[in-house]
């Protein structure tokens, strides 16, 4: 059983009470959130510390316009947060986040996390192209029944892991039938707890309602089927390789947007990785023809052994792509695999150590020959 | 290479400059005969073989890439090859789950003093890649 805090007001405007509370009462001093930026809806994370700037905050709104866990890591860096925070992540951010702190990329003094059982994103071009406003009616009602809303990012409609493990508070979203009414806060720790303390609300003991969650979850482990076997076909030898990579026009923006991808001097950016004329001649003499920029498979799998260990399957990768290659789709079927292996849930425990830079004795034994 | 003759194997090998390597060189003075299919690197330790070496030997068209590295425990820089296997097994999944030819990646530990198994080694790996034939990936030009 958890503490739990629950508001008569539905979800929109109990976070934003909460907020505005922790705001106002000194709890903390600052919040970051989504937020409205202008006129025209554009949707930015933003760091508040004004109360009067919650109006426009959008803290749930489906979208991911960065990870918020590598802006968390930019923001806490070195010396933390000087004042304390309260951030609202997504889980697959906050499992991002905490794969950052493993790698000494952050810390998570002074932040209060707050993160919801989550109903997954839109693709960000949802929100160039305005469609994002229009499909949130249809949005909030499929994640009210717990079902998968048809416009998500693809990652997200197969994603099991909507429930957040380390946060300090945890708002019931996704499969709650009554977020019109009430806002229930599970308050995880003493943090948390010590956060929502003295707010107006019923608090009472509670449990997540697993048999719920659950059945969200055999939906979810379908659909996750269905686009492993989908790109399970494409991903088939050299020549499904160089079908699936062969339009890779090589900008590395997912790796730029990659919550782990976190190298200030990325390999495949260091002159090591570059051509110079005397590998092109190499290559050509060796294959009669080289394609113009080379190396972006090598790229890709590269990537999948640096980081694939740690893929939170954000999606974000696939969003950013300008050539559509379903970069996430593999990075998840493929980095799930390795961390079956290592028994490993990218993201759960800070204190758990990443698998590559760790190994016990007795193991993995079969694998010489 | 004329259609009669035999496909001999190109093989990268990475050996750790304490163990297999030594082994690989007592091999040699000890005259015992193994394919001259293999093509050694020596490195410092086997965990230096970052896995990217690997998949660019792979991706190059090396038909076969072999990590060798002393046996565990007696790793020089004590950890080494711990981190190695590791690795290794990650890289061998990851080649495997894209769809690609994870039985042309091989571990394997020996010792300095190991020169027949080196050689052993060195036939076993030959054989198995003769079996599965050239690597697709050399005669591909848009990689």
């Amino acid at each position: 059983m958890t503490k739990a805090l629950k508001l008569n007001k539905s979800a929109e405007e109990g976070i934003l009470e909460f907020l505005k509370y922790l705001l106002e009462s000194g709890k903390v001093k600052g919040v970051f959130t989504l937020k409205r930026i202008s006129k025209n809806s554009a949707i930015a994370y933003s760091l508040i510390t004004n109360p009067d700037e919650l109006k426009d905050a959008v803290p749930f709104y489906p979208l991911m316009p960065v990870n918020a866990g590598k802006l968390m890591s930019r923001f806490t860096l070195k010396e933390g947060a000087k004042k304390p925070v309260a951030a609202i992540l997504k889980p697959c951010e906050l499992r991002g986040f905490i794969e950052l702190i493993k790698r000494e990329q952050g810390t998570l003094d002074n932040l209060y996390i707050i993160s919801s059982i989550c109903g997954g994103v839109f693709p960000s071009r949802t929100e160039v192209d305005r469609s994002a406003e229009k499909k949130l009616p249809k949005y909030w009602e499929s994640v009210k029944k717990g079902e998968i809303s048809p416009d998500l990012r693809s990652v997200c409609k197969a994603c099991e892991e909507f429930i957040p493990y380390t946060a300090d508070i945890t708002f019931d979203l996704l499969g709650n039938n009554d977020i019109d009414k009430h806002s229930i806060f599970y308050l995880n720790t003493k943090k948390g707890e010590d956060l929502a303390k003295d707010m107006k609300g019923d608090f009472s003991e509670k449990e997540f309602d697993r048999k719920k969650l659950e059945k969200i979850n055999e939906k979810r482990q379908a659909e996750k089927k269905k686009l492993y076997d989908e790109i399970g076909k494409k991903m088939n030898g050299i020549d499904g390789l160089v079908e699936i990579f062969g339009r890779c026009i090589g900008c590395h923006g997912c790796s730029k947007v990659c919550p782990i991808c976190y190298c200030k001097l990325c390999e495949f950016e260091s002159p090591d990785s570059e051509y110079s004329p005397s590998n092109y001649e190499t290559e050509l003499r060796k294959r009669g023809g080289i394609k113009v920029p080379p190396g972006t498979i090598y790229f890709h799998l590269g990537r999948l052994t640096h980081i694939g260990i740690s893929c939170v399957a954000c999606g974000q990768c696939n969003d950013v792509c300008p050539v559509d290659i379903p970069v996430a789709d593999i990075f998840k079927k493929v980095g799930e695999s390795i961390q079956k292996m290592f028994d490993y849930v990218p993201g759960k425990d800070v204190e758990e150590e990443i698998p590559l830079v760790s190994f016990k004795q007795e193991e993995f034994a079969e694998i010489e020959e | 290479m004329k259609n009669n003759e035999e496909f001999m194997p190109r093989i990268l090998a990475f050996l750790c400059n304490w163990c297999s390597y030594a082994g690989a060189d007592l091999a040699g003075t000890s005259r015992i005969k193994y394919p001259a299919s293999i093509l050694p690197i020596r490195v410092m330790c086997s965990s230096r073989v970052d896995p990217l070496f690997v998949l660019r030997a792979y991706l190059g068209g090396a038909d076969g890439v072999l990590v060798a590295g002393c046996h565990p425990g007696d790793c020089h820089y004590q950890d080494g090859n711990y981190y190695t296997r590791r690795r290794f097994v990650a890289l061998k999944k990851i080649v495997e789950s894209i769809g690609l030819d994870s039985d042309r990646l091989r571990l394997s530990w020996v010792s300095a003093s190991e020169g027949q198994k080196y050689a052993k080694v060195a036939t076993e790996f030959t054989n198995k890649i003769k079996e599965l034939g050239a690597n697709s990936a050399k005669s591909k030009i848009f990689l």
